[in-house]
């Protein structure tokens, strides 16, 4: 593996992590860019697949990055992109929370942190209806996006189970 | 640091070591299908009692405002709450080692034998199943909020901003924060 692959992948990542406000989710166009169209890592058939691999896996969607890093440099490329997508944005969180919780202005801390909680609240709202106009296409689909929902939201029983429905019914061809 | 007058909360645990940290979050990356929003919601407020309802909203609205995946910051940032440094890297190891594994595992399988009709059908339903938790997640979050006017209206504007307008992400705090903040203000003198 040629070692400026990998710094490629580090610069890229790196800079990827301190510009993603909003989330893995807000840089997806941006990965595809670098991944796609401006290194050719892959195709855009491959990073399609790919996505929806790191997205129906477990774990943060950021993980993404690790099949770019791995598509353009194996394991260490892996290893590399996940380190340098979350180790910047990871050390600039700690050093603001601990500024933040170390102010003593108490009355001004609870009203920034309340009126950004609404906001919160209606950015969960449009991506729970972002991806459930995306996910949910048939019966099949809406019953197990209400089986999940009603499991989380009225009951302490845990909704993994359901994810095992899912792949179970999948994999004998109902979908 | 944060107990809402109006809005109804429950007590909490005090202590969490950089243990519990680890432990917690890594089931949170191995049950987190979908997106671990809503598995870290569960585990820290419903489980564990680690954060009121309403303390959860309130540290993942400052994780949204700084750049980085909002749960990875969440982590870091509750880690460092109840263990100092050595607990925020225990809470980011903890969250990213198993779904680390298993997504290259996933990614190598998938190098080896590439998309199949099966798998396909299998990310469909995966997909319809996470949809519904995160409409869940968003009820939940909400709840505490119903019976104030001015926070279901900004939640309202960022929803249609989004859903709506298709505005990226960023404009839609950037534009909102200073808003929301400053209603938050007047009513609160």
């Amino acid at each position: 593996m040629k070692p400026d692959v990998l710094g490629t992948l580090v610069r890229h990542f790196v800079l990827l992590s301190l510009v993603a406000i909003g989330g893995a989710n807000a840089v997806v166009p941006e990965m595809h860019r670098i991944a796609v169209e401006v290194e050719h890592w892959m195709t855009d058939r491959q990073f399609a697949e790919l996505f929806a691999l790191a997205n129906a896996a477990p774990g943060p969607n950021v993980l993404m990055v690790c099949l770019i890093g791995f598509q353009a440099a194996g394991i260490v490329g892996a290893v590399a992109a996940t380190i340098a997508m979350c180790g910047p944005s990871c050390l600039l969180t700690y050093f603001v929370v601990r500024r933040w919780e170390r102010s003593r202005n108490g009355r001004l801390k609870k009203i920034v942190q309340r009126g950004l909680a609404p906001i919160t609240i209606g950015l969960i709202a449009a991506s729970a209806f972002l991806l459930t106009r995306a996910a949910v296409h048939d019966w099949l689909g809406a019953a197990l996006a209400a089986g999940t929902f009603a499991l989380m939201a009225a009951t302490k029983y845990n909704p993994l189970w359901l994810f095992g429905v899912a792949t179970a019914l999948g994999l004998v061809g109902i979908s | 640091m944060t107990s809402a007058p109006m809005t109804e909360d429950q007590p909490t645990v005090a202590m969490v070591t950089a243990r519990d940290l680890f432990a917690g979050f890594l089931k949170v990356g191995i049950q987190g299908f979908g997106g671990v929003l809503p598995w870290a919601r569960r585990m820290i407020v419903d489980e564990r009692h680690w954060l009121s309802e309403v303390e959860f909203t309130d540290l993942l609205s400052l994780c949204q405002l700084l750049p980085g995946p909002n749960i990875v910051n969440l982590s870091v940032a509750l880690g460092n709450r109840f263990a100092g440094p050595w607990g925020a890297i225990a809470a980011v190891t903890g969250l990213l080692a198993a779904p680390f594994c298993i997504v290259m595992s996933l990614g190598m399988l998938y190098a080896a034998y590439g998309n199949s009709e099966a798998l396909g059908g299998v990310f469909r339903n995966l997909g319809a199943a996470a949809a519904g938790l995160v409409l869940a997640t968003a009820w939940k979050v909400a709840k505490p909020y119903i019976r104030r006017p001015e926070a279901i209206i900004v939640a309202a504007m960022a929803f249609v901003a989004v859903v709506g307008f298709g505005w990226p992400l960023i404009y839609v705090v950037l534009a909102l924060s200073p808003l929301s903040i400053a209603w938050v203000w007047r009513l609160a003198r």
